[in-house]
């Protein structure tokens, strides 16, 4: 026996908890439940930290906005997404502060706004510097107010089900017990986040391992622009953690190891006392991060134990204002850094932070699967292209989640109904795969879980990092290939059903290295450089041949094929990207 | 400073174990380690079946919440230096039923949290979709400290009350309430009322003060508790002496 939903979300962060509110909003006799491998309020979307951008301001415009990040992304995104998202992305934000999401605000008690990166507005809505926090805790206590939305916490999916080309339902393991369950479902939205884990150093949580685009890749459908995998240019040594973008936004500068803003060296205009939009420390994510690599082999970086770093520096910005708008900021300084930004410059460098790739929606979060949906990161609208601009990605995963909701009450209401047992019995087929899996892998010969994902994460690194070419991507799909064998003769030491979190990383590896076979077969493909993907073999954009986006699929022998969708544009022709001058 | 510390974990895997046991590792100390570092160590070189929760590991998420030595802390922002030269104890948090090693039963907090109603509930004056609420920064400050919770669980962990009465709503709810009870924008006071203002709402709280202590956050429930007997006994003084129109 399973259970049943006509929708089943995959994932309750701010994604999967927009598409459920609005599931029930759009038509209240459905049945909705959201399967979650953490409890909601754990969900990455907690992590993020600037804010969130809207137009605001009456200096502000739909147009500019939309030109902001149809350049940001290289001209990579679909402009008609674009056009939509930020249109309805002050619609989202409204709406969160009429939930009661504590938006920092003007002395009259406006909303205030502040700069964010490649944005030529003040348009970024925050709250303090944890915006992601706030947003997310607003939209789970809301949802708590929806009686009718059923909850699966601490539940791993494992497979989609899969009948007569369309998704059915889900199988899932109950982490506390072990129990393994099929959950039959009209719609399935998947929720799950990005995958920054498959990478050695990121500012994604342990639980950001892909595994939404892992189950809809096996079950067959396309992700795209996998190859586009942002480096945020300041984290903290060592752990990874995030420095905030806000932190440049009130005027934080970068400085190289001789105290210089090495920024002006780079094409991204000239120093000034306060920042400029869309210049120096406001330029976008890619452009910076590429420019700490050059930095850093012209020997301009300082070493530490930790690696290459380079400084951002908030000293002058003063005590109040530090502790006002960057609190958060201040407070992992001391946690993690053991230092005060107050007085002290605070060593950052590259991290992996965001996938603008994706499974492969249309503008409503519809995959090329009927019956499968997918909305936030784990999806590729795409309104990122090649570079996602800092302060979109929470109004993308409220857009684009309210979407997908609204989209799958209009799917549940025509659809047909199927019979069950088919698909009943897919999901006993995967019980046994995983009894299987659980009572093979007891055995003392294998190697560790642990060691083939620091294997793989390393790979990853080497091959697919900020600058890639032919031969480090080959080399990197050799060996992903290689780990994909030893993985499959992996051993595990725990037998128990109870709480198995070494069988949940077990089966989050096996996920791990199909998106990164991904991630590096499409980025061998794609002979050109754009935004967050550049080939130091193939150094310049090619529009005639790559305007497009790339479209991943597995083949049913395993091997994938690579093929290219054409990019919509609606009123900005592809141009170049001038930030600074 | 010594190359590794010990750690002393309180393990129970109950498919196997009849009663809890402590195991002891050794790990490397580093000064950059969290108690989390070392546990994933622990996990990942040493020994795969010991279960615990984490996830963001920079102290926003509220997974990783654990006894060490004694105390109600993040693991994650807990560092191995300051127990030097050890060795260090962590256990599950106290007053949890535990589900296995580290990993506690929290259900009945997410069983709690809905019945003091944590979401905005709109009144009268609630503007048009176009428009957001004023609320300047002096009126934010009235609730904006209880809107800091990460739900990790620590203040229940520390609350003696609780200990004893697993009824009691508990710190975290309360501050939850009390969160949007202080939100200029929401009239939903009254709603929340019958389970603050009763016998396992505030009353049951005897003002120890242990989970404002044990707040990562800063969110001191203590306070938001005590606040709220103060307006729960000046609504029942006014109720007693007033006419109904005038309360």
């Amino acid at each position: 026996m399973g259970a049943w939903h006509n929708v089943v979300i995959i994932g309750g962060g701010g994604a999967g908890l927009r598409a459920a509110i609005a599931v029930a909003e759009a038509n209240p006799k459905l049945t909705v439940a959201i399967v979650s491998k953490v409890y909601p309020m754990r969900s990455h979307t907690v992590s993020a930290e600037g804010g969130a951008a809207a137009v605001a301001g009456d200096d502000d415009s739909m147009d500019e906005h939309a030109y902001d990040t149809v350049s940001g992304s290289d001209w990579l995104c679909d402009q008609d997404a674009v056009e939509a998202f930020v249109v309805e992305a002050r619609k989202e934000m409204l709406r969160l502060e009429h939930w009661g999401c504590p938006w920092s605000r003007e002395q009259d008690g406006r909303i205030a706004v502040r700069a964010f990166g490649g944005m030529k507005k003040k348009r970024t809505w925050f709250a303090a510097d944890k915006t992601g926090f706030h947003l997310l805790h607003t939209l789970f206590q809301t949802a708590l107010s929806y009686t009718d939305i059923v909850r699966y916490d601490e539940w791993f999916v494992t497979k989609l089900l899969v009948h007569d080309g369309r998704v059915r339902g889900v199988v899932a393991v109950e982490l506390a017990t072990g129990r393994v369950e099929t959950i039959v479902a009209d719609a399935v939205i998947v929720c799950t986040g990005g995958c920054g884990r498959v990478f050695p150093f990121t500012t994604n949580a342990n639980i950001k391992t892909g595994d939404g685009m892992a189950v809809a890749y096996q079950a067959g459908a396309p992700l795209k622009d996998m190859e586009f995998v942002q480096y945020h240019p300041t984290g903290l040594p060592f752990t990874g953690i995030l420095i905030t973008e806000a932190a440049r936004a009130e005027g934080g500068r970068l400085l190289n190891k001789d105290g210089y803003r090495y920024l002006q060296d780079y094409d991204l205009g000239q120093p000034t006392d306060a920042p400029v939009l869309r210049s120096m420390e406001l330029g976008p994510r890619d452009r910076l991060s590429q420019a700490f690599v050059h930095e850093m082999a012209k020997g301009r970086t300082a070493e530490t134990e930790a690696g290459h770093v380079v400084h951002l520096d908030l000293r002058h910005l003063g005590e109040k204002l530090i502790d006002e708008r960057l609190p958060f900021v201040r407070e992992l300084c001391a946690s993690y850094q053991n230092i005060d930004p107050v007085h002290e410059l605070v060593p950052v460098r590259p991290v992996i932070h965001y996938m603008m790739g994706g499974i492969h929606t249309d503008i409503n979060g519809a995959t090329p699967m009927t019956g499968l949906y997918a909305a936030g990161e784990v999806a590729c609208v795409s309104i990122n292209g090649a570079n996602r601009l800092g302060s979109n990605s929470l109004p993308e995963l409220l857009v684009f989640g309210a979407r997908a909701g609204r989209a799958v009450a209009e799917f549940v209401a025509t659809v047909p109904g199927a019979a069950t047992a088919p698909v009943l019995a897919q999901g006993r087929d995967e019980e046994h795969r995983l009894e299987r899996e659980l009572s093979e892998r007891q055995r003392s010969d294998g190697e560790r879980i642990a060691d083939i994902r620091t294997e793989m994460q390393e790979t990853m690194e080497a091959g697919a990092g900020i600058y890639r070419d032919e031969a480090s991507l080959t080399k990197a799909l050799d060996k992903l290939s290689e780990l994909k064998t030893r993985f499959a003769h992996a051993s595990m030491d725990d037998a128990s059903r109870t709480f198995n979190t070494e069988l949940i990383a077990m089966l989050e590896l096996s996920g791990m290295l199909d998106v990164a076979s991904c991630i590096v077969a499409s980025g061998l493909r794609r002979e050109e450089s754009r935004g967050a993907h550049q080939r130091t073999d193939f150094p310049d954009r090619n529009d005639e041949k790559y305007l497009a986006h790339s479209v991943i699929s597995r083949k049913p022998d395993g091997e994938w094929r690579v093929e290219y969708l054409p990019v919509t544009i609606t009123r900005w022709p592809p141009g170049e990207r001038v930030y600074g001058r | 400073m010594p190359e590794t510390i010990t750690i002393e974990v309180w393990r129970y895997r109950p498919e196997q174990d009849s009663e809890p046991a402590w195991d002891s590792y050794e790990v490397p100390l580093r000064k950059e380690w969290a108690v989390l570092d070392g546990l994933n160590h622990i996990k990942d070189q040493l020994d795969g079946t010991l279960s615990y929760r984490w996830s963001c590991r920079m102290g926003i998420c509220g997974s990783c919440g654990m006894t060490v030595n004694g105390e109600p802390k993040l693991s994650c922002s807990t560092f191995l230096t300051d127990y030097a030269p050890g060795p260090v104890r962590v256990e599950p948090m106290r007053n949890f039923p535990v589900i296995r090693d580290l990993v506690v039963e929290m259900g009945d907090f997410m069983a709690k949290l809905p019945t003091v109603k944590p979401w905005l509930v709109s009144g009268d004056d609630e503007p048009d979709e176009d428009a957001e609420y004023l609320q300047t920064p002096v009126e934010m400050d009235d609730y904006k400290r209880y809107s800091m919770c990460i739900n990790c669980m620590l203040c229940y962990s520390a609350c003696p009350v609780y200990a004893l009465d697993p009824e009691f709503i508990g710190p975290a709810a309360i501050a939850l309430a009390q969160r949007y009870n202080l939100d200029s924008r929401d009239a939903g006071a009254e709603d929340r009322r019958d389970v603050l203002a009763s016998a396992e709402g505030v009353w049951a709280c005897t003002f120890v003060g242990e989970c404002s202590v044990a707040c990562p956050k800063d969110v001191d429930p203590a306070g938001a508790i005590q606040r709220y007997k103060l307006t729960a006994a000046t609504k029942a003084v006014k109720d007693l002496l007033l006419p109904r129109g005038a309360r």
